[in-house]
């Protein structure tokens, strides 16, 4: 390997940064032209531009003709109706998946959400609480690759005899019983796979909701205790109403997450040993088995499941701000 | 009755018992949280442990091992991942082709948000406010409905009933990086805008107002008045941006899938998947892809949770 071998990626990335200066440039002068004229719409049209072609082209064409695509055969040559669709939810492989990611959608955000509230319970006020915070906050900063590497050094299995090296055969072991190949053992691997995106996620719920925590008035929990209450039930009838919109933002933004995930399956089994989910089956029809309708189709179903959880999320964002008001 | 042994509490203190109970939740509040943090911690700690060790030792005991029997500790297997010519080595030109999508893939969108946010903040136009809740919505799209058609316009154009709107780019090699600057340019865009619109808002209106009575103009504002303001918000998302690009696996998979343009997750990712020959560097691999972002979270952990609660929490 030598220094040489790089220099055209470096080329390439200069001439990038350099035609993007250029063309921020010839932005702000158009701007400036128009603004002297005092045209605010020209002016708009400028500031504008550059993000509404891209999104346009890139994001608004793209959605729609998936949605047409949906409808057509493997090359997008013939109408095929619904025929994708009934694929979708007849064919036992793709039924599979679609109950593989039903279970990651209700496991992932609930368990994520509960334990990260639960942590920022127990560490609010607590001496040292910013180093509890950022331990499990780290993850957060990890990919969604790298916390699978993580983890699958930690289910690694090594045959019944040998030494163990991954640690959860490793405990299972020190506790008398025989490893397992965690990975391949139907639908508990699901499971597995699960916890890397929990373990990544309660960071995020952690953060959002202790911030939470601190706003909810001190008095309130004062008198609720001079009352009688106990911990558990000043924790269920003030803490959780108090902060209940941070907690529904923080199962949402989880949920969407989780509907999304590609990168976690794909670096853990591929799919295999029926752990696939709706993003990655969708990636292997479009781009390894070439059946573009159905990893379309796939992809539409996918837009389906986090259009009403968004409107919702909006609906409460809504009813958070006339409250602050 | 519990209102009153509460008050009679309140007024004459706890009773032993009542004071037990109370130091005993509290320990096992401690127990719980010291577990979680520990659990949290654990794994990557044995990732950093492994990709210490020699490939035998990996290959044969469990990273604990090496606190009892310390061995050798070498950074031959970051060399050899770095730079070796052999199968699962030479991820330096991965590394680079990373560094080289995150730049352009952090500061275009950023920089077109910024501009987009100021117009739809602070220009009065007919037809704003729909174009705003339009640019919203976008953030519903998951990237997975774009994939397939974005691809096929780089590679055979995009054509609208006979007109070539955008000819066909037939990028090769390392050129194919341009695919993905785009493409993560494009996805990074809603997010940003609805941020940063977020933040421009909150601008108080009368600074705008005095600019404007002393002449300057919408573009003089931006520069001069709005960005130096925004500039936490910006580093924030421009966090988020990093963390995302830098982290992807599907984006750079997708549209660079050449052996020699694939940035490094992306690498990494096939070859945890695979688990073939060489998973012994695997570590020392991963924790090269890890170590950038911990350090940039780490250090600007600050706005990256700022920018969390203003996206999350305030929306």
């Amino acid at each position: 390997m030598n220094i040489s071998a790089y220099l055209d990626r470096f080329g390439l990335l200069a001439v990038g940064l350099v035609a993007f200066a250029a063309v921020l440039l010839a932005l702000y002068g158009l701007a400036e032209l128009a603004s002297r004229r005092d045209r605010n719409r020209a002016v708009a049209f400028v500031f504008l531009a550059p993000a509404v072609l891209f999104l346009l082209i890139g994001l608004v064409y793209p959605a729609v003709r998936t949605v047409v695509m949906s409808f057509y055969d493997a090359k997008s040559e013939n109408f095929v109706g619904l025929d994708n669709y009934v694929w979708a939810v007849t064919d036992p492989d793709a039924l599979q998946i679609l109950v593989n990611t039903a279970m990651w959608i209700v496991i992932v955000p609930l368990l994520s959400t509960a334990l990260g509230l639960v942590y920022a319970v127990l560490i609010d006020g607590r001496a040292g609480e910013k180093v509890y915070k950022a331990l499990v906050f780290l993850p957060m900063g990890i990919s969604f690759v790298g916390a699978s590497i993580i983890w699958k050094f930690v289910y690694q299995y090594n045959g019944a005899g040998g030494e163990q090296i991954g640690l959860l055969n490793q405990v299972v072991v020190w506790l008398g019983g025989s490893p397992v190949n965690w990975l391949n053992e139907s639908p508990w691997n699901n499971l597995l796979l699960m916890v890397v995106l929990v373990w990544i996620e309660v960071g995020f719920a952690t953060v959002v909701l202790s911030a939470a925590l601190k706003g909810v008035p001190t008095e309130i929990v004062e008198a609720a205790r001079i009352d009688g209450a106990s911990p558990s039930e000043i924790f269920w009838n003030v803490t959780v109403p108090s902060i209940r919109s941070a907690i529904i933002v923080v199962a949402v933004t989880v949920f969407i997450a989780t509907l999304k995930l590609f990168d976690i399956v794909r670096a853990m089994t591929q799919g295999h040993h029926g752990t696939d989910v709706l993003a990655h089956n969708m990636v292997e029809q479009a781009f390894r088995l070439f059946e573009r309708g159905r990893g379309a189709t796939l992809a539409v179903l996918l837009f389906l499941l986090v259009v009403p959880v968004v409107i919702y999320q909006v609906r409460n964002m809504r009813r958070q701000e006339m409250e602050t008001r | 009755m519990s209102t009153r042994t509460a008050d009679q509490a309140a007024r004459i203190g706890e009773t032993r018992g009542e004071r037990l109970r109370r130091v005993l939740s509290s320990r096992a509040a401690s127990v719980v949280a010291i577990v979680i943090a520990a659990l949290w911690t654990i794994p990557t700690l044995g990732l950093f442990v492994s990709s210490l060790r020699p490939d035998e030792d990996i290959r044969t005991t469990g990273w604990w091992n090496f606190f009892a029997d310390p061995g050798s500790v070498s950074l031959y297997n970051y060399n050899y991942v770095l730079y070796s010519d052999s199968q699962g080595g030479g991820l330096i030109i991965n590394l680079i082709n990373t560094v080289v999508i995150t730049i352009p893939g952090v500061v275009v969108p950023v920089a077109f948000a910024a501009m987009a946010a100021y117009a739809l903040s602070w220009i009065k136009f007919r037809g704003r406010n729909l174009l705003y809740v339009g640019i919203f919505a976008l953030q519903v799209v998951p990237l997975q409905m774009a994939l397939i058609p974005l691809l096929s316009i780089f590679s055979s154009g995009l054509h609208i009933g006979g007109m070539t709107i955008i000819p066909a780019w037939d990028l090769e090699g390392v050129n194919t990086l341009i695919q993905v600057w785009i493409a993560h340019s494009i996805f990074g865009l809603p997010l940003a805008i609805f941020l940063l619109h977020n933040f421009m808002r909150e601008l108080p209106g009368d600074v705008m107002e005095a600019a404007r009575i002393d002449g300057a103009s919408h573009s003089q504002i931006f520069r001069k008045v709005v960005l130096p303001l925004v500039t936490p918000a910006i580093a924030s998302i421009a966090i988020f941006q990093f963390l995302w690009v830098w982290n992807d696996f599907l984006v750079g998979r997708t549209f660079a899938p050449g052996e020699a343009t694939r940035p490094l997750t992306a690498v990494l990712g096939d070859m945890a998947g695979t688990w073939g020959f060489g998973w012994t560097r695997l570590p020392a691999a991963a924790f090269i892809a890890i170590v950038v972002p911990l350090v940039v979270f780490l250090l600007l952990q600050r706005y990256f949770v700022r920018g969390l609660l203003a996206g999350s929490v305030k929306g």
